[in-house]
């Protein structure tokens, strides 16, 4: 055969080449195949610290008790003991320097979350106590009557 | 940061339509550029094949067509390659793709399995087309007052030429018997590009419509069909515009006209090459769509006679919800009704022009299909999900993954096609033979 | 392992070669893993417990933004009735809770059940399996989803394509588009605080201790426990995809 017909071949061999060199200078060092195997452990090492690195939001419920002692000791006396702080006053973050100060989420709707009646017979959720939200006293906020960390009646 | 109250559109969002119960993470994530990467491929991988029924088999009633296909194969390959840009959440990591294939992954082979056959197609029209550039290089570079034009057509030949300006008659033989390997080896890489692309859907086993080994097959038969059908009508509307031009004489806008002042436009000629070509082509149509159908019935069949768990909710998604795209646009309009268009006896050009039009979008709906259809119903078998294409876009999003995207990528291989050919005219004719 | 061993430093020695001989190294899971036999991440879900309090913590702790519909764990609601009828919604992933009897059926519009047809009702919570097999990081073509050695499957969101072909490939539709990031998304078991010793912000804002992660690996782990003497089930698990939630008082009707 006649020599010419190799030529386009070394225009694709210069090509791959290109695409070696390229691929050298843009891969990461650390992308490879790590414990997990080629299937399902092939990537970029690092990005393992990073996601480990990314910022938490919630604390944990020792964090609050450590200052609002009266607080979380009159709640622990309720049956909203079980209810994480946070989950009415807002993630702490950094608090008490970056936000000073939490906003509590007072809204009917979060206490519905649990006290709206539902008929739920193979669920814990039909043990709750709960009221029809349509007509127990539309439009105002549950706290109004009930103190969220003593909700008890009695001692309305 | 914590509280972000405006309303975020989530990708998917603008163009989904729920309905019953739907996980609240599932959406049509994969949407117009998903149906048209498939079919675009399809195309790309069907008219190579054309091409190398001649090139390889020697079907010589195919030769005008062959050359046409070779190059509008050429021009149709980077638009496959367009859908997917348009559809990534992040085009310009696309480069990624070919930097660290996970080989595991059936997109993974697109960068080196599309690089490998851009190269082999791109290597054939250098085959076909050497003497050709030769030639060109020669004849500009004997011209003292070049134009423009001519001094761009002249750097371009002088390059793809590769300094390989032998055109003794051995050469010219080492060339053919390259073309012959080169489509040889193309059949099964143009084969392998479409057919993994019906495994990207195949292999997906949470999906139950699309979870099937029969689905890189019927992707690869349907692409040659619609690969041949795009052949037939653009090479009927071609020839329809030269001919136009030919009798009025006004062939300045062809684009081998442009690049080299005179192109063989013979009225006649042109009549008797389209009808021929348009003719023996739609036969081999008709081979390939018996296969394609035939492929696309036993699966539906199977489904319904094996009735695993997720038949409940397909049976409802092919034979109600999408009964219309399905049985009537795929089956009825794109399939039935041009096999029948061509079986019936005398076949002529307009007829098999209009046949192949109506069988690409028979091939366009089959890949609607599949694509929006595997997406109709919930994981949970349970709910069912629209697509409402955005027709007038509202933001980038929209136009990617709705009309504008769409029309873009329908448009593109035209326009690159039109400029191809100013380099290698896909309707030159031989010096020795023409005209009859 | 020598063999292993070889290939990683024949594929450091043809370090230039764009597919690295390592692709040709398919190991075994059971194999890597009985090499790390310390740490394997795993959820339990006690389904009896469940009110749908956790999704809020969640998008906080993990920067989803509220308002998008989009969420790296849910709570479905099942209502079922005396016809047998199984009713089923997830209103915006539950993000704000059950607060109403209407059941939402997306277009259909709100279906009414009236409390006396009701024979059984229930919450499931659903977040990533974190899977032995996971096959969104088989199908991830870049290698940007991988699994960690303790079994936490996660997103590098520096090297995601946004194909989407993971979110198109999970069984349990865990896996969203980041509104903001614009990459594939999904629950890394708050992979920064687990690994830290911390809770996941989902099982800490749970009152009723309804979600717990722990280490399946650990024979004195609650969770470990629990996935060894009691009924659990897992989803899907007609995938093979082997989840590594576990699901108490998982129901027939659950999918």
């Amino acid at each position: 055969m006649k020599r010419h017909v190799w030529r386009p071949l070394f225009v694709v061999i210069g090509l791959v080449i290109f695409i070696l060199l390229v691929r050298l200078w843009y891969v990461p060092d650390d992308f490879g195949v790590q414990e997990r195997g080629y299937t399902y452990g092939y990537h970029r090492l690092s990005n393992e610290q990073e996601w480990k690195n990314y910022p938490a939001k919630y604390r944990d419920r020792g964090y609050c008790a450590d200052c609002h002692v009266e607080n979380s000791e009159s709640i622990s006396m309720s049956p909203h003991a079980v209810i994480p702080c946070q989950n009415c006053h807002g993630p702490a973050l950094n608090h008490p320097d970056d936000p000073k100060g939490l906003s509590i989420d007072r809204s009917r709707d979060l206490c519905l979350r649990c006290h709206s009646k539902l008929i739920m017979p193979s669920s814990g959720r039909n043990d709750i106590p709960g009221i029809d939200p349509a007509k127990h006293n539309v439009g105002i906020e549950c706290s109004e009557c009930h103190n969220p960390h003593n909700p008890s009646l009695e001692d309305m | 940061m914590v509280e972000q109250l405006a309303q975020v559109v989530v990708h998917g969002q603008a163009w989904t339509v729920k309905d019953l119960f739907v996980l609240p993470n599932e959406y049509v994530y994969w949407s117009i550029q998903i149906v048209l990467y498939p079919y675009m491929t399809g195309l790309v991988a069907g008219a190579f094949v054309l091409s190398s029924l001649y090139h390889v088999f020697g079907v010589e009633k195919l030769k005008e067509i062959a050359r046409f296909a070779l190059v509008f194969s050429f021009a149709l390959l980077p638009v496959a390659m367009l859908p997917l840009m348009l559809h990534l959440m992040q085009p310009m990591r696309g480069i990624n793709v070919l930097m660290t294939p996970h080989f595991t992954s059936a997109i993974s082979a697109f960068g080196i399995v599309f690089l490998a056959y851009t190269c082999i197609v791109a290597a054939e029209i250098w085959f076909v087309y050497r003497e050709f550039i030769v030639s060109s290089v020669v004849r500009l570079g004997a011209k003292s007052d070049r134009s423009f034009y001519e001094n761009t057509l002249f750097f371009i030949y002088k390059l793809i030429s590769l300094g390989a300006m032998d055109v003794s008659p051995e050469a010219l033989k080492a060339d053919h018997k390259a073309i012959k390997i080169l489509a040889g080896l193309g059949i099964p890489v143009a084969s392998f590009l479409h057919g993994y692309a019906g495994f990207i859907f195949g292999s997906v086993k949470a999906n139950a419509l699309w979870m099937t080994p029969l689905m890189p097959v019927i992707f690869i038969c349907s692409a040659i069909v619609s690969g041949i059908a795009l052949c037939i009508v653009c090479y009927y509307v071609f020839m329809e515009l030269r001919k136009w031009a030919a009798k009025r004489g006004k062939n300045y806008f062809l684009p081998d006209a442009i690049a080299h002042g005179s192109s063989a436009v013979d009225y006649e000629h042109l009549r008797s090459v389209q009808e021929h070509e348009v003719k023996m082509t739609s036969k081999y149509l008709l081979i390939f769509m018996t296969l394609a159908l035939t492929l696309e019935i036993l699966d539906m069949i199977f489904r319904g006679y094996t009735a695993v768990k997720s038949w409940d909710i397909l049976r409802n998604v092919l034979l109600e919800r999408d009964f219309t795209n399905i049985f009537v646009l795929q089956y009825g309009v794109g399939n039935f009704l041009p096999f029948i268009m061509l079986l019936i006896p005398g076949v002529t050009v307009r007829r098999a022009a209009l046949a192949s039009m109506l069988v690409l979008f028979g091939v366009f709906m089959m890949r609607w299909n599949v694509v929006i259809g595997g997406q109709a119903f919930s994981l949970t078998f349970h709910g069912f999900m629209d697509y409402s294409m955005p027709i007038i876009p509202r933001d980038i999003e929209s136009f990617k993954e709705g009309l504008g995207g769409a029309l873009l990528v329908g448009i593109a291989p035209f326009v690159i096609f039109y400029f191809l050919n100013m380099i290698f005219p896909a309707f030159m004719v031989d010096k020795e033979e023409a005209p009859h | 392992m020598k063999r292993r061993d070889f290939l990683k430093s024949t594929a450091v020695f043809i370090s230039g070669a764009a597919v690295s001989l390592s692709s040709l190294e398919l190991l075994d899971p059971q194999e890597v893993l009985a090499a790390n036999p310390d740490l394997r991440w795993g959820f339990l879900v006690d389904t009896y417990k469940c009110v749908g309090f956790c999704v809020k913590a969640c998008k906080i702790e993990n920067d989803i933004p509220l308002e998008a519909d989009v969420t790296r764990t849910w709570v479905e609601r099942y209502v079922i009735t005396k016809d047998g009828k199984v009713n089923m919604d997830s209103p915006k992933g539950a993000l704000n809770g059950y607060t109403s009897k209407l059941i939402d059926q997306n277009e259909s519009g709100m279906k009414k059940i009236p409390d006396a047809d009701i024979t059984q009702a229930f919450f499931v919570p659903k977040l990533c399996n974190q899977c032995s097999n996971p096959v969104c990081v088989q199908v991830c073509p870049v290698g940007a989803t991988y699994q960690t050695a303790d079994g936490v499957v996660l997103v590098d969101r520096t090297w995601c394509i946004g194909c989407g072909y993971c979110i198109m490939g999970c069984p349990y539709g865990v896996r969203f588009f980041h509104p903001v990031a614009n990459v594939a998304d999904k629950c890394t078991f708050c992979y920064h605080r687990i690994s830290k010793g911390d809770n996941t912000a989902c099982a800490q804002a749970c009152p009723f201790g309804a979600r717990r992660v722990g280490n399946l690996r650990d024979p004195n782990d609650p969770v470990a426990k629990a996935v060894l003497d009691q009924r659990i089930g897992v989803l899907r698990d007609e995938y093979g995809t082997k989840p590594n939630a576990y699901y108490i008082g998982l129901s027939k009707e659950v999918h």
